[in-house]
């Protein structure tokens, strides 16, 4: 039976990185996935709740459910902050007793994270991905200890053919995004960016990879702003490449 | 709720951050993580996991029977001699502290580190009151002479650096004073030995009070501790009601989880059990014993069902250490006496969101202290829940937030939960974001905006992936191809029933 893929592509994702998306569709199509795109798919909410507005996340979060609630197979996320969202806050959106509550449960449990669906539903670690450059790894937080995410991009990357991985000293820091952190004290974020940055320029590695568009555009904007030949992939794009 | 009446500016806070302070608070928070994990190692990841849910669940159900775990540890320090006190408030902390001292004709205290005693401003109470107040922990006593607070749980004087330290001995005891560490603990010694010996109260906090047999325990490691509470002929000891335990069989978990998630201690180099007044058979100890019990707001927090578990902390500062934030402003920047991420929620609720409302956003929910937390306290959690009080306000506090923030947060709430509208939205910000647009970078942004380009500069927007998609698979392409033909008959019937009504009004 072939497998299925309800395409998450989350408004970070939709609005900053439409290549990358390509590249997610390449990948899971070369590894026999059956891709689907629900229309109607928003923001998961995310950006409300974390920024206080709870009662005003109900609504995009009825909408995902409303899209991805319907379909079947698998859904699947460039990103661990919305994936961690869905399954570990909607039930809180959606408390029991509530009409979405059982629809919430049975939909969340089979939302993943990218790297999460390869390793550990598909049991994939060789994507049959090229890659000759050298890379380090940034842990994106809500992956890591949202999800407990430790190794699998880790285990993806190792395997690509000719890609050298470097360890980043403190790799598990965060990067300084945060969400709505970012605007609210942009200072803080900036420091916290830097910091990143110096530790990703000292690993030597032309590429830093990290799975969530969030970190992304922080790491990226911050290499950019140092005018760094450093570039920030997605972990998608590297596994793509051939 | 004291002290920081107006309100705490994070913001500003952290402009004023001297620069040499992330490297002096990186080098200390960086060595206590390396010995902690060094201890951690050592026990096992399994078995600390083990200690670590016992910790938490013997605290949360000691929280939720708070009622009866006081009362007997009332019954139990006022049996083994001791006078037990409840403080609804700092003032009335405070108070009782002073009437204590009056009582007793006591002109100097000298006190044991002590977090209640710096979150009521027992110092200031005390020495407006002309009684001479000493702090006797070294880093303590260092930041009383600056007179300034603790920028760390416990480490007070971890923001300053041993030059800093030596400019200031010299400047506030007239002594010369080398930068070297061993020399300036020597004259702090000197110093502390004579007022030890001279104070006629001694003043501290407690680790835990153990509820079944009333005693108190005290964990340091320079010693001043015992010293406070021995020499001096009346110990007074001011604690959190949220520090009490049910027994020694808690003790000795939660003293496991302490010491090696603050100092990568095993122990402390001393753990003092203190239970009430010296007995007249034994030659040491005070004459006299006072507990005054603080809730000072606490019983508030126990309010609302997830903040509650902000209470179960035992004051360890791993949270500070691991904190990515803590260790770029340091302790200051939190505006009052505990910070890091047990300060955010702490002094949140402590004081109220009216004064605190900025502190739970003072973290980028990275959920690394809740990853070190040796009581597993849901800390990114109790943030979003703190978070919403500011916002929207609940039965605990009433919002804080600005009317106009609230209305875009609806409005955004609306546009993304209409699909067109969010679409629409997607492409028109292709557009809309031209005049900024410097190759795929927009380096500067119109503020609000510039929240985000102030700090680096935001990629261009470039949704295009649902077309793509539409087009991608067979069945796609076969809709957008129907789609395509049924716009390209609506617009040819419109244009031709345009061209009827002009031909029409020509006639």
């Amino acid at each position: 039976m072939t497998i299925k893929a309800q395409l998450f592509i989350t408004c970070l994702g939709e609005n900053f990185f439409s290549p990358m998306l390509k590249d997610m569709v390449c990948v899971l199509e070369r590894l026999g996935v059956q891709c689907e795109f629900p229309e109607g798919q928003t923001c998961c909410g995310q950006p409300f709740f974390n920024s206080g507005f709870q009662a005003q996340a109900v609504a995009p979060a009825k909408q995902w459910l409303k899209v991805f609630g319907k379909t079947n197979g698998y859904i699947v996320a460039p990103s661990g902050s919305c994936v961690d969202f869905v399954r570990h806050h909607y039930t809180e959106l959606f408390p029991a007793g509530t009409r979405e509550h059982t629809v919430v449960q049975e939909t969340a449990a089979r939302t993943y994270e990218f790297s999460d669906f390869l390793v550990n539903v598909l049991k994939v670690t060789d994507v049959g991905a090229r890659f000759p450059h050298t890379v380090t790894y940034h842990a994106s937080c809500h992956a890591l200890r949202g999800l407990g995410l430790r190794e699998e991009s880790k285990t993806l990357l190792r395997a690509v053919k000719e890609l050298e991985l470097i360890p980043l000293n403190e790799e598990e820091t965060c990067c300084g995004f945060g969400g709505v952190f970012s605007v609210v004290y942009p200072e803080v974020s900036q420091v916290m960016m830097e910091n990143k940055i110096k530790n990703i320029i000292a690993s030597g590695a032309e590429y830093v990879v990290a799975g969530d568009p969030g970190c992304l555009m922080n790491i990226a904007g911050g290499l950019h702003k140092h005018k760094s030949a450093v570039q920030a992939k997605h972990l998608i794009s590297i596994l793509a490449a051939q | 709720m004291n002290q920081t009446q107006s309100p705490i500016d994070f913001r500003a806070n952290v402009q004023h951050v001297p620069p040499h302070l992330p490297a002096a608070v990186r080098r200390a928070t960086t060595k206590f993580l390396g010995t902690r994990q060094a201890v951690v190692d050592v026990v096992g990841d399994a078995r600390w996991q083990t200690l670590r849910q016992a910790g938490h669940d013997l605290r949360l159900h000691t929280l939720n029977h708070l009622d009866h775990y006081l009362a007997l540890l009332e019954e139990q320090v006022t049996q083994a001699g001791g006078i037990v006190h409840w403080a609804r408030d700092a003032a009335e902390a405070q108070q009782i502290v002073l009437e204590i001292a009056r009582e007793h004709q006591v002109s100097r205290a000298v006190k044991v580190k002590s977090m209640a005693s710096e979150e009521i401003g027992l110092n200031r109470a005390l020495l407006d009151a002309g009684i001479q107040t000493l702090e006797t922990d070294l880093g303590e006593y260092i930041v009383q002479l600056a007179d300034e607070g603790p920028s760390h749980i416990i480490v007070p004087a971890l923001h300053l650096t041993k030059e800093g330290i030596a400019d200031l001995f010299h400047a506030k005891l007239g002594v010369d004073a080398p930068p070297d560490p061993t020399a300036l603990c020597e004259i702090a010694r000197t110093k502390l030995r004579e007022e030890f010996l001279a104070a006629e109260m001694g003043i501290s906090g407690a680790n835990f009070m153990i509820a079944e047999t009333g005693t108190l325990v005290i964990v340091t490691n320079e010693g001043n501790g015992r010293m406070c509470t021995t020499l001096p002929p009346l110990h007074v000891a001011v604690v959190g009601i949220d520090k009490v335990v049910p027994d020694w069989e808690a003790v000795n978990v939660l003293l496991k989880l302490l010491p090696r998630s603050a100092t990568g201690q095993k122990m402390s180099s001393y753990t003092s059990f203190i239970t009430g007044p010296r007995r007249a058979t034994l030659e040491g100890g005070p004459k006299e014993f006072h507990l005054v019990l603080l809730d000072n707001g606490r019983t508030r927090i126990l309010q609302d069902a997830v903040a509650r578990e902000t209470l179960l902390c035992i004051r360890c500062g791993v949270c500070l250490n691991v904190c990515p934030v803590y260790n770029h402003v340091g302790g200051h920047a939190y505006g009052f006496a505990y910070s890091g991420p047990i300060g955010a929620m702490l002094t949140t609720q402590l004081l109220g969101t009216p004064v605190a409302g900025d502190l739970p956003f003072a973290s980028s929910l990275c959920g690394a202290c809740a990853e070190y937390c040796p009581v597993k306290i849901p800390i990114v959690e109790i943030l979003l829940r703190l978070r919403r009080r500011v916002v929207a306000g609940d039965r605990v506090a009433p919002a804080v937030a600005p009317a106009p923030l609230r209305a875009v947060a609806r409005l955004g709430s609306f546009a993304f939960s209409v699909p067109w509208l969010y679409e629409f939205g997607t492409q028109a910000l292709k557009f809309a974001q031209l005049p900024f647009r410097k190759n795929n970078w927009l380096p500067q942004l119109p503020p609000p905006f510039n929240r985000w380009t102030m700090a680096r500069p935001l990629p261009a927007f470039d949704a295009d992936f649902r077309g793509w998609f539409r087009q991608h698979t067979p069945a796609g392409r076969r809709r957008e191809q129907k789609k395509r033909w049924g716009l390209g008959v609506a617009v040819a019937g419109v244009l031709a029933l345009a061209a009827v009504i002009f031909s029409r009004r020509k006639k």
